[in-house]
């Protein structure tokens, strides 16, 4: 852990000197979490990559306000946190009139939860677990959905997600209570 | 039916890892005697188990390279900008070199009039200075586009600028004889002869 933390901080320095090859070891050893993030939050592969790339590139033209006293993943992860719920606000219309729909007749909700109505021996064994719980992440609210994904998709401390979102431990906790309770209800006849 | 909601707290408690022992007991004899709570407690467990399950998803191969790609390319500009904002001593000295380095480079260019720092002991003639045979001249000689030429002796050192010195065999120079007619050399003797003086000032 220290080596990996003197190793991080050498590839900083170097790259506020303007090194920007330093800079590719960093996307190298965050790419896959940052990008889990992403499409844990948008639940679009495309959406995703677009978003980590976005978030990797902003981390690196705002280097210099990088403060050392923070882990780089907890930073890394608060840009690529605020982007994605970004993203996620502007494009919230969508969403509405997708659940106004899916309300009314209950062909929307249907068509984007198929397997809802599997069974659970078939859910359970198929890549359509992963999908059922992909679009009941998605459905939550996003801040619900920030602290589930960072707690159990990348298995991060109720501390450093405190630090993440900039909120107290405390808050972090009840945000986790509601989402999970909200899971419940959508996984947990499964 | 109707159970505490500190129930539900305790659950959420446990799945937060700060369920203190007493609140653990509590759960359990709940849970044993409450099937509602028991299946409600199930059903977080097996939506947890589900969220860690969900496949850890790995970016796509060439996401680094493309990010790498999509880097601004930083203008040389910006690099310099970022270099002064980092190191404003050495920014101050180098720019206080080249300042110094150009005045000195055009001094070069305008060919200043004949002079010679000692005029004791010497003929002076047609820019040609003349230490003669049995002279001794004390102290070091400077001449400035003109030429030197040394039959006797010279107790210290001799520099010409813009010029070319001539020794007889039996000429003697006890200090240094230089010969200055390169730009890099009136800059080189130039510096040389700053940080003497400001060494005789420490002094």
């Amino acid at each position: 852990m220290y080596f990996m933390d003197l190793f991080i901080k050498k590839r900083i320095k170097a790259i506020q000197k303007g090194d920007q090859n330093a800079y590719a070891d960093l996307v190298d050893l965050y790419k896959d979490k940052i990008y889990r993030l992403c499409y844990r939050m948008l639940g679009n592969r495309h959406e995703a990559e677009d978003a980590a790339q976005e978030a990797f590139i902003r981390a690196y033209i705002h280097i210099d306000t990088y403060n050392p006293e923070m882990k780089f993943s907890t930073w890394l992860y608060r840009i690529a946190t605020n982007l994605t719920i970004d993203k996620l606000r502007k494009r919230k219309p969508d969403v509405y009139l997708d659940e106004e729909v899916g309300g009314t007749d209950g062909l929307t909700m249907q068509a984007q939860l198929p397997s809802r109505e599997a069974s659970p021996e078939e859910a359970v064994e198929s890549l359509e677990l992963q999908e059922t719980v992909q679009r009941a992440i998605e459905r939550l609210p996003e801040k619900y959905r920030s602290v589930i994904v960072l707690k159990y998709m990348e298995d991060l401390s109720l501390q450093e997600i405190s630090e993440i979102l900039g909120l107290p431990v405390g808050t972090v906790k009840t945000r986790l209570h509601r989402g999970r309770e909200a899971l419940r209800r959508q996984l947990g006849h499964l | 039916m109707e159970c505490p909601k500190e129930i539900v707290l305790l659950m959420h408690s446990y799945f937060d890892g700060d369920l203190q022992p007493e609140g653990e007991q509590r759960l359990k004899e709940h849970l044993r005697s409450c099937a509602a709570c028991a299946a409600h407690f199930h059903e977080l467990k097996k939506t947890v188990a589900f969220l860690q399950y969900a496949a850890h998803v790995a970016a796509p191969p060439s996401f680094a390279a493309k990010v790498m790609e999509a880097m601004p390319k930083e203008r040389k500009t910006a690099r310099l900008r970022r270099f002064m904002h980092r190191h404003p001593l050495l920014t101050a000295a180098s720019l206080f070199l080249a300042l110094t380095l150009s005045s000195l480079a055009s001094s070069w260019g305008e060919r200043g009039a004949f002079s010679v720092s000692a005029d004791e002991h010497v003929i002076i003639r047609d820019h040609t200075v003349i230490v003669p045979k049995g002279e001794t001249v004390k102290g070091d000689i400077v001449v400035r586009n003109g030429s030197i030429r040394i039959e006797g002796t010279v107790d210290g050192d001799v520099t010409v600028i813009h010029g070319k010195k001539y020794m007889a065999s039996a000429g003697q120079v006890t200090g240094e004889v230089e010969e200055i007619n390169q730009v890099f050399e009136w800059i080189w003797y130039n510096i040389k002869e700053k940080f003497n003086r400001a060494l005789q000032s420490i002094e």
